[in-house]
């Protein structure tokens, strides 16, 4: 058997542990097999299960252990590392949990924050750089540590009381559009939510620098010179506050 | 990134893996090491705190860069990207070591995560001496390339691993990691000698050595990294460094991780063992 052939069918094997085809691999000591079908397994469950600690305490570790099972039975890892093998699982707990919105959401906010513990560094800017920068010519772009993600549930609350060792509240769908930002501030992961219309103002800064202008002008253009105005001035003094903000030229 | 003195050549240097429960003693500084060696792959993010804590301690220790990932026995070639990544990471933290193993992890578009056994044969050894060529090219430095555990063995074998071993140093210039554990564990598992093993390396090439320990399997024994080096391993080690007494030993825990002293102390009886074949060969 040609090496190509013999890594394709181990791999087969691997993802599904089918016995027909272990005994079609060239083995003439088979006995440790078994030892590379619990390594493939374990270490794909490791990894899910690191990274969702919260949707795990959510949902109990058995059943997340099982929907984590039936995800590895389906998805084979394809990057060189460990870590991306998280990525699949939220979309794959909204399929099996389809009438429980809030567990693939929870998952969603998990996958953000360990995305951002490892996203770019970046110089965010500090709120005492405020006085001295030319605002006519300085282009604002977000860090790259960060995400906003629509959220149709109350996920967000769910997740920061699991993590704050509390009760959760009941899980129930959101009346009104909202979503949850995540970023990471120095090295600690940070999220909080934020309504629709601030996620909008700032998903303008992540689809590229834009002069301070150019917000305002969206920001008059939606609410009116006066309340538009005084809003980007608050968010923005919150979003230098929380380090969300890079200066890319001036 | 400082300058760091040159380590000594008059005999063996010593060393620890860098894991997560010890990264604030390592921060602290006067751990007595002579080296660290790291997981490269969990280094291989853009930024964030992984890659500052590896910028602060390589400010005090030089760091070896051991991958799991690069996949030297993939049929089908390795991944740029996956190379780029590395070579990034080596050009900032300039690793007094650069390895992998002689596996494969992943063929097509499928990892494993695992680090999977090759068959020894003449059509391997052309892929596996393509491949380290080729990240030795991208890397712009030689590497060393470290015996796995194994718990099968091919029908089709043409070689010993040791035989096989020989040839890769030997064809495609890359240094050997001699990891003393994995080795007791494949003759356990397969039956050969070790000492076999070791009296067949080419160990002007060996650059490292790899202390660790194993788990007792229902088959046979598994390479788990999460129990002290017992004896058999200690033994081997011995011999390894009456012929390798230059080598950089460390000792690679990767589970159930004890305090830092408890492998400092172990570090001291490989410390030892290595003062012992140095004053037997003066």
């Amino acid at each position: 058997m040609r090496l190509s052939a013999l890594q394709s069918a181990f791999l087969d094997w691997l993802a599904d542990g089918d016995e027909d085809e272990a005994q079609s691999l060239p083995l003439r000591r088979a006995a440790g097999l078994a030892v590379y079908q619990n390594n493939y397994r374990a270490s794909l469950m490791a990894c899910l299960v690191e990274t969702y600690p919260q949707t795990m305490a959510w949902m109990g570790e058995a059943d997340f252990r099982a929907a984590a099972a039936h995800h590895i039975d389906r998805t084979p890892p394809h990057s060189w590392t460990l870590d991306d093998y998280a990525d699949g699982l939220p979309a794959s707990l909204s399929a099996q949990f389809p009438n429980d919105r809030e567990i693939g959401e929870l998952a969603r906010i998990e996958l953000a924050l360990s995305q951002a513990f490892v996203a770019a560094d970046a110089m965010a800017m500090k709120p005492a750089q405020m006085a001295g920068l030319d605002w006519d010519a300085a282009w604002l772009k977000v860090i790259p540590a960060l995400a906003i993600l629509p959220l149709d549930t109350n996920a967000a609350e769910i997740w920061m009381a699991l993590a704050e060792g509390q009760v959760p509240p009941v899980a129930q769908e959101q009346q009104k559009a909202s979503a949850v930002l995540v970023w990471r501030q120095e090295e600690m992961c940070r999220l909080r939510r934020i309504d629709g219309d601030e996620a909008a103002m700032l998903t303008l800064l992540i689809c590229g620098p834009v002069l301070l202008g150019q917000i305002c002008e969206q920001a008059v253009a939606r609410w009116g010179e006066e309340k538009g105005i005084l809003a980007i001035g608050q968010w923005l003094a919150r979003w230098i506050g929380d380090g969300l903000i890079a200066v890319t030229q001036a | 990134m400082p300058t760091l003195p040159p380590r000594p050549h008059f005999g063996p240097s010593f060393g620890l893996g860098l894991r997560r429960p010890h990264y604030q003693d390592f921060l602290a500084g006067g751990v007595p090491v002579d080296f660290v060696e790291v997981i490269s792959e969990n280094f291989m993010v853009a930024g964030g705190r992984p890659r500052e804590i590896l910028r602060r301690v390589r400010t005090d220790y030089p760091v070896a860069l051991h991958g799991v990932s690069m996949s030297v026995g993939s049929a089908d070639g390795l991944r740029g990207d996956y190379l780029a990544r590395l070579r990034a990471l080596v050009d900032e933290i300039e690793p007094c070591i650069v390895s992998d193993h002689l596996c494969w992890t992943r063929y097509g578009a499928h990892n494993s995560h695992d680090l999977l056994p090759l068959p020894y044969r003449a059509e391997t050894l052309d892929v596996v001496c393509a491949n380290i060529a080729r990240a030795q090219d991208v890397l712009g430095r030689r590497m060393l390339i470290e015996n796995p555990s194994s718990y099968i063995a091919f029908s089709h074998d043409e070689m010993s691993e040791w035989d096989f071993l020989a040839a890769v140093v030997a064809r495609s210039g890359c240094g050997l990691l001699l990891d003393v554990n994995n080795i007791h564990v494949s003759a356990v598992n397969h039956g050969f000698s070790a000492a076999d093993y070791l009296a067949a390396i080419p160990y002007e090439a060996v650059e490292q050595i790899h202390l660790a320990g194993h788990t007792q399997g229902c088959k046979g024994l598994i390479d788990t990294h999460d129990q002290a080096v017992p004896d058999p391993v200690w033994a081997l080690l011995r011999l390894a460094l009456a012929r390798a007494p230059h080598a950089a030993v460390m000792i690679e825990r990767d589970d159930n991780i004890p305090p830092l002293p408890e492998l400092l102390a172990e570090l001291d009886v490989a410390r030892a063992i290595a003062m012992e074949e140095l004053a037997s060969c003066a």
